[in-house]
């Protein structure tokens, strides 16, 4: 489908539209019931004067203070880990090429464990976390740096400095004290329990930034998608490209990780699921994007609601997720 | 019709390039073997005596020839010595384990822990204890061997899937992706009941010790039918290096020696998981190592393997034992950081992705 | 020089610390169809990358119209001439159509994505390599013919003057190879610069204009086909000894290889 206006056209496929406005209902759902439901019911329409500071005191405390910016959190800190699971499953050509599995992941709880052990706020949690994450990514860009970065060799470089920070974690968690230990376990599952607007903010402000680098990178990854050579033919600055790609990826999953802890497999399933429900061939930004949030906040809301009144850390369920991501991906692929 | 001479002159000038250095002579490649297993005593009698608490030497020798039952004397003969022989017998299975899945896959990054087979193994054991509450070895290993084979046959599958084929860098992503996996499910399972999450946060990680010798007992017999199929399927594998289809045509049973190495790498990760948790790089690294100097035929590859690997995965126990006294890192952590920059250089070798 | 608008000059060509020729100056006649040749390893391929700027010389430049290539923009180089790799990847589930209508990159913008023009070009290229009733079809589950037909109608869609093509014929069986050679002849009689890279030395004297004879990193003889490749040339760039006869086709050198031992019909 194309839209022209004058000299400016626009290609649109209908069925992304589509996948992109049911899953926008979708999300709109999971908030409505996210911030519904719970311990104390607030009925719907309530919600709506309890947003716009017209409800009962009691209503407004639960809806704007407390579930409000967990369920916003949820859909930001989602959105961030799809776009930046798309963005490596393209660079890396590979549906398992997630943030998770190369290291960044890994780095940033390596930075969020250091900053617990040295007693940090939550603040300094975050950034530990941010630092980790960028610290990691640039070493590993360096590493498998050889006049260009190959997508295989950032996945396996990416794989050696994982395997590493992993250990470098566990070592950390055993030397640290009983109490460190725990906060440090905790925020490892990644939670979104607790997440206030202080948590939301950061993220949004690095959506607003990094979603239009994004869209812009779009077309120039996916002719990347089909080798060096063949993007390079057609005018595209390869190897820019590819960095500003990555930096992209590695501040949105950064960010995230910092507001939520290191909430796994929501890189890793988020893209391709988006791509095979949109049916578009290559990785897309904006349903994966989409997709992560709903992921996310409907794997909160069941981590809330399954075994209530117990809580489980949204991690344990996004494991689950994953799991069944590969089990989709050994079905589907099959021929 | 090729003219008869023109045959001899190539005969000739084949055995003239497959004329072998010296040192992949047997009867060299055999002394160096003795030499190696030589080595790996020294190294046993390294981690009896070397440890968080220092001994004195002759007290250590005091402790076999006669045992006074005091507080050294019981350390050394009931924790280094069990924790010496697991080391053993571990490093054995998993560097041999390491070398089958290298050869079978062709692929050089193949390892145990990085193809996702040993955190299979780890779910198996960490559903048998902490689920269903089994904590006989005996009876344990065997959702360690299920968990080890189900990993192998999924991670292959994942790698296979889609149109490209397996690759080195498809096949070590696909086992990452389903060892974090497992993993993620273990610790959700040990989140769950705090007493087991006690005893098995050290297993894992990997670790050599907290064992006693009675698991190792009851686990040997496993590793020892691991290591025997294993150094029998050196020959059939030597052919198959050359591809399926050359294996076939020289009159090897293909499947038959896909699946036996498959049995054979499922009870060797299955019960060195069982014993000491998911290690890592341990069947990655020695096996080039091996390769390096006694190169490409499985005969000397594997044996070597399986000699060398508990070599150094003492030699790295003890290092965890020394650097943190009184305390100790465990021994995965030590390999991890030991290991992680070998297949970080590796990777960045150009060859890989020529495969 | 205004017939040559594609040259480099001085070229030190090197993968990492592999250096595969040095000083190598070469120049592609406007509107020809050049084919260069040579045995395997002897750069011919390096040489194509090198001018379609996919590896950066370590001495010596590419010009494009008068200007290095480098110092142009990336697209607008892109606009003037264009390459069809070796080896490219399918994106997964991409169809004939979209994956010819990639080729349109370099003339669209993020606000201008598809216009007429995109639109005629992606039309005019899949029919003239003849993958129009194959639009919709999904470009994996084609066979490696209708594939490399494919690939280089998204390369036409780039409408290039000047197109590069690194052996375009390998793994093609011989009616395919013929079927992409003679496409490629009806792109240079309609105008256009083609180079290509070829293994087959009698195709590359039936449908080159002008030939590049490379051996180990260096260009033993150019020129016309009809006037350069003798007995002796062949003997010096492949070490082999041959007849030379006049193809019965085109009139084109035809290469008939001697054989070390006699050869006889199979049953007398």
């Amino acid at each position: 489908m194309i839209v022209r206006v004058g000299p400016y056209s626009v290609r649109l496929a209908p069925r992304a539209l589509l996948v992109g406005l049911a899953l926008v209902l979708v999300a709109c759902a999971v908030t409505v019931a996210a911030l519904s439901t719970g311990e104390f019911t607030v009925p719907v329409p309530d919600i709506v004067t309890a947003l716009f500071g017209q409800g009962t005191p009691v209503a407004e405390l639960i809806v704007s203070k407390l579930r409000a910016p967990r369920v916003v959190t949820g859909l930001l800190v989602g959105a961030a880990f799809g776009l930046s699971g798309a963005i490596f499953q393209s660079l890396t050509r590979n549906p398992l090429g997630s943030p998770d599995f190369i290291g960044f992941t890994a780095g940033a709880s390596t930075g969020g464990i250091m900053a617990v052990v040295a007693g940090g706020s939550a603040a300094t949690i975050a950034g530990g976390a941010m630092a980790g994450c960028v610290i990691t990514a640039a070493l590993v860009y360096g590493l498998a740096f050889r006049g260009g970065v190959q997508g295989y060799r950032l996945v396996l470089v990416g794989i050696g400095a994982n395997a590493l920070l992993l250990a470098v974690n566990s070592y950390l968690l055993t030397r640290a004290n009983v109490n460190d230990a725990a906060t440090a376990g905790a925020w490892l599952t990644g939670s979104l329990s607790g997440r206030g607007w202080d948590h939301a903010i950061p993220v949004a402000l690095a959506l607003a930034v990094l979603v239009p680098v994004c869209l812009r990178l779009a077309r120039p990854m996916r002719m990347i998608e089909m080798g060096d050579d063949a993007a390079k033919a057609m005018g595209i600055r390869v190897e820019p490209v590819r960095a500003a790609a990555i930096a992209a990826g590695v501040l949105l999953s950064g960010v995230a990780t910092a507001a939520a802890g290191p909430v796994v497999f929501v890189a890793l399933a988020a893209p391709q699921l988006a791509r095979r429900l949109t049916r578009s061939p290559g990785v897309t930004m904006g349903a994966s994007a989409l997709m992560g949030a709903v992921l996310l906040t409907g794997a909160d809301l069941a981590a809330q609601r399954l075994l209530a009144p117990t809580q489980l850390p949204v991690g344990v369920l996004t494991a689950a997720v994953g799991g069944t991501y590969l089990a989709l991906l050994l079905r589907k692929d099959r021929h | 019709m090729r003219p008869a001479e023109d045959t001899a002159v190539t005969a000739a000038e084949a055995a003239e390039a497959v004329k072998r250095p010296v040192w992949a002579h047997p009867a060299v490649l055999a002394t160096g073997l003795v030499l190696a297993l030589a080595v790996l005593a020294l190294m046993a009698m390294a981690s009896v005596a070397l440890g968080a608490r220092s001994v004195p030497f002759s007290t250590v020798i005091d402790a076999f020839v006669a045992p006074d039952g005091s507080n050294d004397h019981t350390v050394i003969r009931e924790l280094r010595v069990p924790r010496t022989l697991l080391g053993l017998g571990v490093g054995a299975t998993l560097g041999l384990a390491g070398a089958l899945m290298q050869s079978l896959t062709r692929n050089p990054l193949a390892d145990p822990g990085l193809l996702g087979i040993n955190e299979g193994a780890a779910l198996g054991v960490t559903l048998a204890l902490g689920v269903f509450g089994l904590s006989d070895p005996v009876v344990y290993v065997w959702f360690a061997f299920g968990g080890a084979a189900l990993a192998s046959v999924m991670v292959y599958a994942l790698a296979s899937a889609g149109r490209s084929g397996s690759s080195p860098v498809r096949l070590t992503l696909a086992g990452v992706a389903l060892g974090m996996v497992a993993t993620a499910i273990a610790s959700a399972i040990l989140r769950m009941d705090t007493q087991t999450f006690d005893r098995m946060r050290f297993w894992l990680t990997g670790s050599l010790a907290g064992q006693t010798a009675d698991t190792l007992v009851r686990l040997a017999p496993f590793m020892v039918a691991g290591l025997v199929l294993g150094l029998l399927l050196a020959r059939p594998l030597n052919m198959l290096a050359l591809g399926d289809d050359a294996g076939k045509a020289l009159g090897v049973a293909v499947n038959r020696t896909r699946i036996l190495t498959g049995v054979a790498v499922t009870l060797l990760c299955g019960a060195a998981t069982a014993a000491a948790g998911p290690l890592w790089f341990v069947g990655l690294i020695v096996p080039h190592a091996v390769r390096a100097v006694v190169g490409p035929d499985q005969r000397w590859v594997l044996p070597y393997s399986a000699v060398a690997a508990p070599v150094l995965l003492l030699g790295a126990d003890v290092v965890g034992r020394l650097i943190a006294r009184p305390g100790e890192v465990q021994v995965g952590i030590v390999w991890a950081v030991i290991g992680a920059p070998i297949f970080i250089m590796l990777a960045r070798r150009k060859r890989v992705a020529a495969l | 020089m205004p017939d040559v608008r594609l040259s480099g000059t001085g070229l030190t060509l090197a993968y990492d610390q592999r250096v595969v020729a040095t000083d190598l100056s070469v120049a592609i006649p406007d509107e020809s169809f050049t084919v260069i040749i040579g045995p395997n390893a002897c750069g011919k391929s390096t040489l194509l990358r090198a001018l379609a700027r996919m590896l950066k010389p370590k001495t010596g430049a590419v010009h494009l119209d008068g200007s290095v290539i480098t110092s142009l923009p990336s697209k607008e180089v892109a606009r003037r001439l264009g390459l069809l790799p070796q080896t490219s990847i399918v994106p997964d589930g991409i169809t004939v159509a979209d994956l010819v209508a990639r080729g349109r990159y370099p003339h669209q913008r993020l606000m201008r994505q598809w216009s007429r023009a995109d639109e005629a070009a992606v039309a005019e290229a899949m029919r003239s390599t003849d993958v129009a009733e194959l639009a919709d079809r999904i470009v994996d589950e084609l066979s490696g013919g209708q594939r490399q037909r494919v690939w280089l109608a998204m390369a036409l869609a780039q409408e290039t003057p000047i197109l590069l093509l690194d052996e375009p014929t390998t793994f093609l069986d011989i009616s395919h190879q013929i079927e992409v050679l003679d496409l490629c002849a009806d792109l240079h009689e309609a105008g256009r610069t083609m180079v290509a890279v070829l293994h087959d030395l009698n195709q590359a004297c039936r449908y080159a204009t002008h030939l590049i004879v490379m051996r180990a990193g260096k260009i033993v003889a150019e020129g016309d086909p009809t006037e350069i490749v003798t007995p002796d040339l062949v003997h010096e760039v492949f070490d082999l000894r041959c007849e030379i006869i006049p193809d019965p086709q085109s009139g084109t050198p035809l290469i008939v290889p001697e054989s070390r031992r006699r050869v006889s019909p199979a049953t007398a």
